[in-house]
């Protein structure tokens, strides 16, 4: 077990420790690296609790897929430089009582939560009835449950999701006008006759090529 | 304590006789890969160094250490130094779940697959790493390019693997093999294991997709600051990963180290070397792939990813289930 202890001190250490380099960093993209490490070390720390699924889960849909679209936005705008003046220049604090104000908030509910817990141990029973047999996987178990007792919410929030999608899609999408697209159909069912055409060209007239 | 010391050496001397092979056959595929590709243009290839020039990528690599590593001077030191060491890194903790054999796997954990997938998808950042960190306009176009290219196959063999978990119904890469002892994966499942070939060549960089590296563009896209061993381990980290996708491949539609016929010439072959054959002949595929296909232009790369490769693999995965469904033959377990 001291090994398990040991290696769950340092992932935290490195997890509390890139949560803090997230916001204090100068550059924005060094944040976004310092968030992917913060993720990375989560979901060791979900793996060394047993949950190994959501551990993964986790790298994949966090790190692979939403990180890489933060990057992508941060890199693009490239705002590191322009926030770093502003904040040399004004030495601003004026939004540090919302700062503290929202995260005493935060910090009152995570004791509410672990307190509860540690002090109320059949909390944490009522909450386990679902009965968990350790003879089959997490994900089995993820699975049985998820698409039984939970299957409306699951598929409620599989809608809201596709309505988030379909939103997006229609708030950015924008027809331009005068872009050639190409047609793989077009192309292949085009017949000679249609595509080659002699012309005799009148001498200092030319030929409109455009059709 | 001297216990928990024991494991430890016990587990290092394991990971050392995955590794040293797994890089020696790294060189030593680059070498085939450069004869495939001579061959069939007709040229010789390699040929000078040791028998057959099988010693060339040892001594390619020897030119690589003994070059000047140069960092560019606007270059953002630290990233620009970890993105080949990431790239690498992940490269290789891959193959810590590929089983060679029934119990011969370093980690036989119940979610192997998708393991090898978060590390897959991971292996994106190497590149915008390297791309951003050079602060210069071809590696960021490159790394751009790759990134937006790797996300977007990601999906399809997201796709394809649910396509192979319906059939077995376990996520470990172990039961993935077990359950092919009958038929393997590529005879039912073959529209899906054509997809998954292509879509492996476009998540590595391979050619015909390799626009984040397209020489005629990008001069080296998110490579073209990088320079000696930092190069090297860039490369053998592209080729690493080439090889994990054959042999995820292998293990998900051609069965692994299971013999195509469980009959007395065959089962006389050690099991771990049929899936090395496997991966050799994916890896052949992958060569010959890249010598006789032109490169894609960047916008049919994303129209055959998400309009083609994505809708099929869907529509494959109701057919699948529903099949699955309707005959009863869904796995339980």
């Amino acid at each position: 077990m001291i090994i398990h202890s040991i290696f769950f001190y340092i992932f935290s250490i490195i997890a509390v420790f890139s949560a803090i380099m997230v916001t204090v960093s100068r550059n924005t993209v060094h944040s976004v690296f310092f968030l992917i490490l913060d993720f990375i070390s989560i979901s060791c720390l979900f793996i060394m609790i047993g949950a190994e699924f959501i551990g993964m889960i986790m790298l994949i849909v966090y790190v692979g897929a939403v990180a890489v679209l933060f990057l992508f936005v941060v890199m693009m705008f490239n705002v590191s430089q322009q926030n770093n003046e502003q904040l040399r220049e004004k030495k601003n604090f004026n939004h540090i009582p919302i700062g503290l104000l929202i995260s005493t908030v935060i910090f009152f509910e995570l004791i509410i939560v672990a307190g509860g817990w540690k002090y109320k141990p059949e909390l944490l029973k009522s909450f386990s009835s679902i009965g968990i047999d350790s003879s089959t996987t997490n994900t089995h178990e993820i699975g049985n449950v998820l698409y039984t007792d939970y299957i409306h919410v699951f598929q409620l929030s599989g809608m809201i999701l596709l309505v988030a999608m379909i939103g997006a899609i229609v708030l950015t999408f924008r027809k331009r006008e005068g872009i050639k697209r190409q047609s793989y159909f077009k192309q292949i069912s085009r017949e000679r006759n249609e595509a080659v055409e002699l012309v005799d060209v009148e001498k200092n007239k030319g030929v409109n090529v455009d059709v | 304590m001297i216990e928990y010391l024991n494991i430890l050496f016990a587990e290092v001397y394991k990971i050392l006789f995955l590794l040293i092979p797994v890089l020696v056959s790294v060189a030593m595929i680059v070498w085939l890969d450069r004869r495939v590709w001579a061959f069939v243009q007709k040229r010789r290839g390699p040929n000078v160094v040791g028998p057959f020039g099988l010693f060339q990528s040892l001594a390619d690599a020897l030119k690589y250490i003994f070059k000047e590593i140069i960092i560019p001077a606007s270059a953002n030191k630290i990233i620009f130094i970890l993105a080949p060491i990431i790239t690498m890194t992940l490269a290789l903790i891959s193959w810590a779940v590929i089983p060679f054999d029934e119990d011969f796997v370093l980690a036989d954990i119940n979610v192997g697959i998708l393991y090898l997938f978060a590390v897959s998808s991971l292996g994106v950042y190497g590149i915008i790493m390297g791309g951003w960190a050079s602060n210069s306009k071809y590696p960021f176009l490159g790394a751009i390019r790759s990134a937006a290219q790797m996300v977007s196959y990601e999906v399809s063999i997201g796709v394809i693997i649910i396509n192979v978990l319906l059939c077995v119904g376990s996520l470990n890469l172990t039961d993935i093999v077990l359950a092919q002892e009958k038929l393997w994966f590529v005879i039912p499942l073959f529209p899906m294991f054509v997809i998954f070939f292509i879509s492996a060549l476009a998540e590595t960089n391979r050619p015909p997709f390799d626009l984040p590296e397209a020489e005629a563009e990008l001069v080296a896209g998110y490579q073209t600051e990088y320079s000696g061993m930092m190069y090297a381990m860039f490369w053998l980290g592209e080729y690493a990963n080439i090889l994990l996708m054959c042999s995820l491949g292998s293990i998900l539609f051609l069965g692994g180290w299971l013999s195509p016929i469980d009959l007395y010439p065959f089962s006389l072959v050690p099991s771990p070397l049929w899936l090395i054959f496997k991966i050799l002949l994916l890896f052949i595929l992958f060569s010959l792939v890249k010598a006789i296909v032109p490169r894609y232009r960047y916008d049919q790369l994303m129209k055959l990813g998400w309009k083609i490769f994505l809708p099929l693999s869907l529509i494959w995965v109701v057919l699948t289930a529903s099949y699955l469904f309707y005959f009863n033959l869904l796995p339980t377990n």
